[in-house]
């Protein structure tokens, strides 16, 4: 039992701070730290100025530009990322796909893809969930259909985060419809977006926001060389994506940033001539917030530095669940500062409300979904009762 | 940054855990135990003593074992795992800890030796009636007359305060609060002992003019030792309450893996497991909260805020733990044949024994504008 990082940790916990917050240009952490709408563009650059001080994809495998750091570096690495409020590398690529054809693509797939999508030259987007299969997802039904040397695709994806920017997808689609179980008939296909057959229809969020998409197959045709792995055992790959999707989902340096901001407003508004950061019932709040968000982070330290083995930490799934609900009492602690200047939601020029005050409500309902993405927290609790419980 | 125990200390747990299970591995033992006075086994506190334990955080020089934070915290869980009665916490860490911070190098002899070897039960007559979780005396006072001291006024709830053999007693002084010493035979002296409602035992202490002895020298104002020492048994106290709320969680689980209903074991019902996996999030950010609450002792950090923070986190996961364990076990939870209520009483009164979790908040509330955030791993927290 020790509480202090060795000298070594410490001196790379202030290489990352020093990296993230002078390379990554302001401009950009700016726009993430305003909880602002962050471009195309913008994400692409980011990516390209980690990539290129290999810090865009530290988990991979060595010869692909991974570091073989330790579960705390990692954690290190995330944590600080997010408290300099740089985008972090798109999770489709650096999180999902990446590791995926890391692990079980062939070499010609691995060099065509890997320094691409760790570079952002290929914008990924994932093809899993469909209108009748979500929490549920073995029961997809996009089919793929043997013809000759290639796959014909038909079906309808939905959730797609960011496919409007996307150029290739990785898709979940059923290959053996006769199959026992429902979870062996599945492969991964890989496809770009502008195939003929491939349809996007933008859904709009609560929000006013544009961040998913429904995604439509029509007979696309996809060689056979882009399945990647072994035909029907795509839903081990999704298993292994997933499980990689909840690594730093519970996004603490996010929300303490969150928190130092909402303080920050609640030192701005004032209550009968007092700043509302000294009503006791909102300092409270805050505190508790705080605590909270102290222990997720201590579970976080317990978890990344006994989990060295490869076995995942019983206390893991807590991070996802947790996280999620501290992330979201940000977001409503944040409306509940802002109170009537809240309603300002899509004020334009002209208006006195203050920037963060105006996405205050947006962001609070945009982040409803935290809760329900990378495995719901019923899903969450279901795991722990589980296989922690055994109940 | 190391969150795992080394083999000196899982062997420490290993051991308390095997004389624990043996003293009070069946919830019948301690009921019988804590039925009569003094709410514990006087067998099972001379074997803590032969182990060691009663002097594990005293220097060796005072007879102690010179051991550190995180050894108090394996003992401190062990004891709520099973809820010994035995007064660990508030002989070992809080009496004998105020003696320690306070007194003169005789005194430490004398008292840390006789609480290590099991001869001395201290008790801390701290508490009194119309205050809240104060570092100061309030209505006790000391009058000094030549050489010699003398208390009047009442400390009420003073836990094991009608078994003790010497009571370390808080007392206004012109300048503050000075700590003393008196013995349980003292003149003047009237202790009311009576069981409070989680099995252990608690006194009214009536001093009217009882010959005390000054603990430490000179009368300085000795609100921040106390408080130091406070802090430090709210995160023992945190310790404890983990086994407790593991062993409360261990239990639940079990009955709805066999208890049945409809036909079916209760661990079928979707609104009940939930709940239970609701539970396990609480117990495990309480357990990482209090860890780290000990690290902060043994790195010489900010003890007092890192003891806020464990009592908070520990107070709130305590609270939802031990009651949803009764309710997921129905009406059996509320009985007194049954252990896991035990585990909710307990927790109950280690919620209020040093300040409940609102009365931490309020604390870590007024300084919520001193700091940008929270870092674990940096100061104040880092020493």
């Amino acid at each position: 039992m020790r509480l202090q990082l060795s000298p070594e940790l410490e001196a790379f916990r202030e290489e990352m701070r020093t990296f993230f917050t002078t390379q990554v240009p302001q401009e950009i952490r700016d726009t993430v730290a305003a909880h602002r709408h962050v471009t195309k563009e913008q994400y692409v650059e980011s990516q390209r100025v980690l990539n290129a001080a290999g810090l865009a994809v530290p988990h991979w495998p060595v010869e692909w530009g991974g570091k073989d750091w330790s579960p705390l570096q990692r954690h290190i690495w995330r944590e600080e990322m997010q408290l300099a409020c740089v985008p972090e590398p798109l999770a489709f690529n650096t999180s999902m796909i990446g590791p995926v054809i890391a692990a079980f693509g062939n070499q010609e797939q691995k060099e065509r893809f890997l320094p691409a999508t760790a570079n952002l030259d290929i914008w990924w987007c994932q093809g899993f969930s469909e209108p009748d299969a979500g929490s549920d997802l073995a029961s997809l039904r996009t089919t793929a259909v043997r013809d000759g040397d290639d796959w014909v695709v038909n079906g309808q994806k939905t959730w797609t985060t960011l496919g409007q920017h996307a150029d290739w997808i990785f898709c979940l689609v059923r290959t053996d419809p006769t199959a026992e179980k429902k979870q062996r008939g599945i492969s991964l296909l890989v496809f770009p977006m502008d195939t003929p057959g491939v349809t996007l229809r933008p859904i709009e969020l609560l929000d006013g926001g544009f961040e998913v998409n429904e995604v439509f197959f029509e007979d696309v045709r996809v060689p056979a060389e882009n399945l990647i792995g072994e035909e029907n055992r795509g839903w081990d790959y999704a298993k292994f994506l997933l499980g990689n999707e909840r690594v730093g989902i519970a996004r603490i340096g996010s929300t303490k940033r969150m928190l130092v901001q909402a303080k920050a407003h609640a030192r701005e508004v004032t209550v009968g001539g007092r700043p509302l950061l000294e009503d006791p019932r909102t300092a409270a709040r805050i505190a508790e917030l705080e605590n909270e968000l102290l222990a997720l982070e201590l579970t976080a330290l317990r978890v990344v530095a006994t989990s060295a083995d490869g076995k995942p930490h019983p206390a893991s799934s807590v991070l996802k669940l947790r996280g999620s609900e501290l992330q979201q009492a940000a977001t409503e602690l944040v409306v509940d500062i802002a109170g009537p200047l809240s309603l300002s939601s899509f004020a334009d020029e002209g208006s006195e409300v203050p920037d963060w005050a105006r996405v205050a409500t947006p962001h609070y309902l945009n982040y409803r979904k935290v809760s329900i993405y990378g495995g719901s927290n019923e899903v969450q609790r279901t795991i722990i009762a589980g296989t922690i419980l055994g109940l | 940054m190391d969150f795992t125990f080394d083999s000196e200390q899982n062997d420490l747990r290993g051991a308390v855990r095997g004389l624990l299970e043996r003293a009070y591995g069946d919830g019948e033992q301690r009921r019988r135990v804590t039925a009569s006075d003094p709410g514990f086994d006087e067998k099972t506190w001379s074997r803590l003593a032969e182990m060691g334990l009663l002097g594990l955080p005293f220097a060796e020089e005072h007879g102690g074992m010179g051991a550190g934070p995180i050894e108090v915290a394996v003992v401190a869980e062990e004891i709520g795992r099973v809820l010994a009665p035995e007064p660990f916490v508030e002989a070992v860490v809080l009496a004998g800890g105020l003696v320690a911070a306070v007194g003169t190098d005789a005194q430490k002899a004398e008292v840390l030796a006789g609480i290590a070897e099991g001869t001395t039960l201290a008790a801390v007559a701290h508490a009194e009636p119309g205050t809240r979780w104060s570092p100061s005396a309030a209505a006790v006072t000391a009058t000094q007359d030549g050489g010699s001291w003398t208390l009047t006024g009442v400390k009420e709830p003073v836990l094991n305060g009608a078994r003790a053999d010497v009571l370390v007693v808080s007392a206004v002084v012109e300048g503050g609060t000075a700590l003393f010493l008196v013995r349980g035979d003292a003149a003047g002296l009237t202790r009311t002992g009576y069981r409070t409602h989680d099995g252990g035992r608690a006194a009214n202490v009536r001093f009217e003019g009882t010959p005390a002895e000054l603990l430490g020298e000179g009368t300085a104002d000795r609100t921040a030792q106390i408080e130091r020492v406070l802090a430090e048994a709210r995160i023992a106290y945190a310790h404890e309450a983990i086994g407790s709320m593991d062993t409360a969680l261990r239990t639940t689980a079990e009955y709805l893996k066999t208890r049945k209903q409809f036909g079916v074991t209760l661990n079928r019902f979707q609104a009940l497991t939930f709940r239970a996996a609701d539970m396990y999030v609480s117990l495990e950010l309480a357990r990482s909260t209090a860890l780290w609450a000990s690290m902060v002792v043994d790195a010489g950090g900010d003890v007092i805020a890192a003891a806020d923070r464990a009592r908070l986190q520990t107070s709130r996961a305590g609270r939802h733990i031990g009651k949803e364990a009764i309710q997921l076990h129905g009406g059996i939870g509320v009985t007194a044949e049954y252990t896991v209520g035990h585990h909710t009483s307990r927790l109950t009164a280690i919620d209020h024994v040093l300040g409940d979790g609102d009365w931490a908040l309020s604390r870590l509330a007024e300084d919520v504008d001193a700091h940008e955030t929270v870092d674990p791993l940096g100061a104040p927290y880092t020493g």
